[in-house]
């Protein structure tokens, strides 16, 4: 048993700020994920035995993560790495399955800092193996350093749609189309929020400029509605949207050939823990969806417990690395290590300058905030959960029969109790549950289970022999 | 899973594959490793993970869905959907979490 003040959960921007904070405040952290280094998926590093011949040609986002790496190394965190956490309880005790088997972690507070997944709503061939998620892109692309396919589409909405995009071309692969469900108008809405990090706002419209040098047709209003192939991708269809991205089919569609789609529909903070310790939770579309409701100190409504970073609301990594430095001073102040006076000059610059990033964070956010009408790529025989290999139909049929809660279509339909937990199919089900009922307020969310992630049954049993295991004597008859 | 090591089996690949997909602009990558994918040899880079390994040798189709059967390959690359779980060694793992040993043995699920 790993005994310590605080277990701060993922090692991303947010996570690491939040260790190095509370451990500059005489604060025992242990930091925890499942990844063999820390920088989450933002700054994902090549793998050790990658030898890095030019930093600067691997970008900004791989130089600041070294340096997250550096300070880390620097600093009194222990670092426990390679470690899938399965089992959170109040108290806080995590259990989680590293590298030497099974392992407890026992502290006085947690900070959640688990980031987010990405949303994909379906369409009829969306499972077809050669479409993948932007962010599965974006993986393979900077910590890989491999193409996704020798020809891309990359479609969706959002930050990674023009970061895959500029990407591939940067790679030297050939990159098809660009297929934006957000239209020029859009952009405009949200640019005078961008123009508060001119740097990223800049990078922004490098990307653009490389795409449109490059003569790739770029596709603003438009979704994704078939892909089409035997055992992978060999074609997809293109339709027009209107401004809740509803699929207008009798407009001009177009069909590309490509061996790679990337597609993503924006991100959602992984609440998995919050829900699973059963903490209040409030739904906030322009950040993303569900998070823990919390105070201006990342304090949830358990005591001890934090959030820090995405899972709080998507705001990107800027606001995540503020976040967590602000929860990391928090979880200190609470635990009595720092003085209010202390507390208040420590945390006046990270706030100041949390504000501007979450402005920026906003936009981007605004930008992915999932419409309504995109539900209408789901045809019928559209699988939408992919684990359990449920199609649209029958949460169709369980809707009509009069499922109203998102815990209830799931014991009716098995959707969402797969190896992935719902989280792939999740804002699917949900949105198509809240056409029906109203709104996601109403849906709910699924309820937490352990384990977390799949975990081998032999790590949880250990090594036995039958003949070993106490058998109670058989009841009289 | 074709494919193979010698020459002859490259070349055949090679004619349907026209390029690899690594980028070898700001890494170097260590020495070749050997793995075995469904009893056909496989080399691949130490360190980099199972699915960018097939994906670069065009191995997409990773799995079969447990109720229709369909094919399925990576899908989030970063361990959270189990879409690519494959078998190393005798274990189910997802792939694009996995790196690559030398002497690996990797078991599609189709």
């Amino acid at each position: 048993m790993v005994e310590s003040d605080l277990v701060v959960l993922g090692a991303g921007p947010a996570g690491v700020g939040a260790a190095l904070a509370a451990s500059r405040h005489g604060l025992r952290v242990a930091l925890i994920d499942d990844a063999p280094v820390a920088g989450g998926q933002i700054y994902k590093a090549p793998p050790s035995s990658f030898t890095v011949d030019n930093p600067r040609a691997l970008g900004a986002e791989h130089q600041r993560g070294a340096r997250l790496r550096d300070e880390l190394a620097a600093s009194d965190v222990e670092t426990y790495f390679g470690r899938t956490v399965w089992l959170v309880s109040r108290g806080f005790v995590l259990e989680a399955v590293g590298p030497g088997g099974l392992e407890s972690f026992r502290s006085k507070s947690l900070i959640l800092a688990t980031g987010t997944f990405e949303r994909v709503i379906p369409f009829p061939g969306w499972t077809l193996p050669g479409v993948i998620g932007l962010g599965a892109a974006t993986l393979l692309l900077k910590s890989q350093q491999m193409l996704p396919g020798r020809r891309t589409v990359v479609a969706g909405a959002g930050p990674l749609l023009l970061a895959v995009a500029a990407g591939v071309l940067k790679g030297g692969g050939e990159l098809v189309a660009v297929v934006d469900l957000n239209g020029p108008a859009d952009a405009l809405r949200v640019a005078p929020r961008l123009m508060g990090r001119p740097d990223l706002a800049f990078q922004g419209l490098g990307w653009m400029a490389r795409i449109r040098g490059a003569g790739v047709p770029a596709l603003s209003r438009h979704a994704v509605t078939e892909v089409r192939g035997e055992d992978r991708v060999r074609e997809l269809r293109v339709t027009p949207v209107d401004s809740e991205w509803k699929p207008l089919p009798d407009r001009k569609t177009r069909v590309f050939e490509t061996d790679v789609l990337a597609v993503g529909h924006g991100l959602v903070p992984a609440t998995e823990v919050s829900r699973l310790l059963g903490v209040d939770h409030e739904y906030r579309a322009d950040e993303g969806g569900w998070v823990a409701t919390h105070d201006e100190l990342f304090r949830t409504s358990l005591p001890g417990l934090y959030v820090a970073g995405d899972v709080a609301g998507i705001a990107g990594a800027k606001a995540a690395a503020l976040r967590g430095e602000l929860a990391g001073l928090a979880a200190a102040y609470d635990l009595g290590k720092v003085s209010h006076d202390d507390w208040a000059r420590a945390t006046s610059t990270p706030r100041r300058r949390l504000r501007r990033a979450e402005r920026f964070g906003s936009a981007m956010s605004r930008l992915m905030k999932l419409r309504p009408g995109l539900v209408g790529t789901i045809t019928g025989d559209t699988v939408v959960c992919r684990c359990e290999d449920v199609p649209r139909g029958e949460i169709d049929d369980a809707l009509d029969n009069g499922a109203r809660d998102l815990n209830q279509l799931k014991a009716w339909t098995r959707c969402g109790m797969g190896p992935c937990q719902g989280r792939m199919c999740g804002e699917a089900v949900a949105s198509l549950l809240a056409a029906r009922v109203g709104n996601r307020d109403q849906v709910g969310q699924w309820t937490g289970r352990a384990p977390l992630r799949p975990v081998p049954m032999e790590f949880l049993t250990g090594e036995f022999r039958y003949e070993e295991i106490p058998l109670p004597p058989p009841l009289p008859r | 899973m074709r494919g193979g090591c010698s020459a002859v089996a490259f070349w055949k690949r090679s004619r349907h594959r026209a390029t690899d997909l690594r980028i070898g602009k700001a890494v170097e990558r260590p020495l070749p490793a050997r793995v075995i994918v469904d009893g056909q040899p496989l080399s691949a880079f130490e360190g980099e993970s199972v699915a960018a390994a097939l994906l670069a040798a065009g191995v997409l189709y990773l799995r079969s869905s447990p109720r229709l059967g369909q094919p399925r390959g990576v899908f989030c690359a970063m361990g959270v959907c189990q879409e690519c779980v494959v078998e190393v060694d005798g274990r189910t793992v997802p792939a694009c979490l996995t790196p690559i040993r030398d002497g690996m043995e990797i078991h599609l699920r189709r």
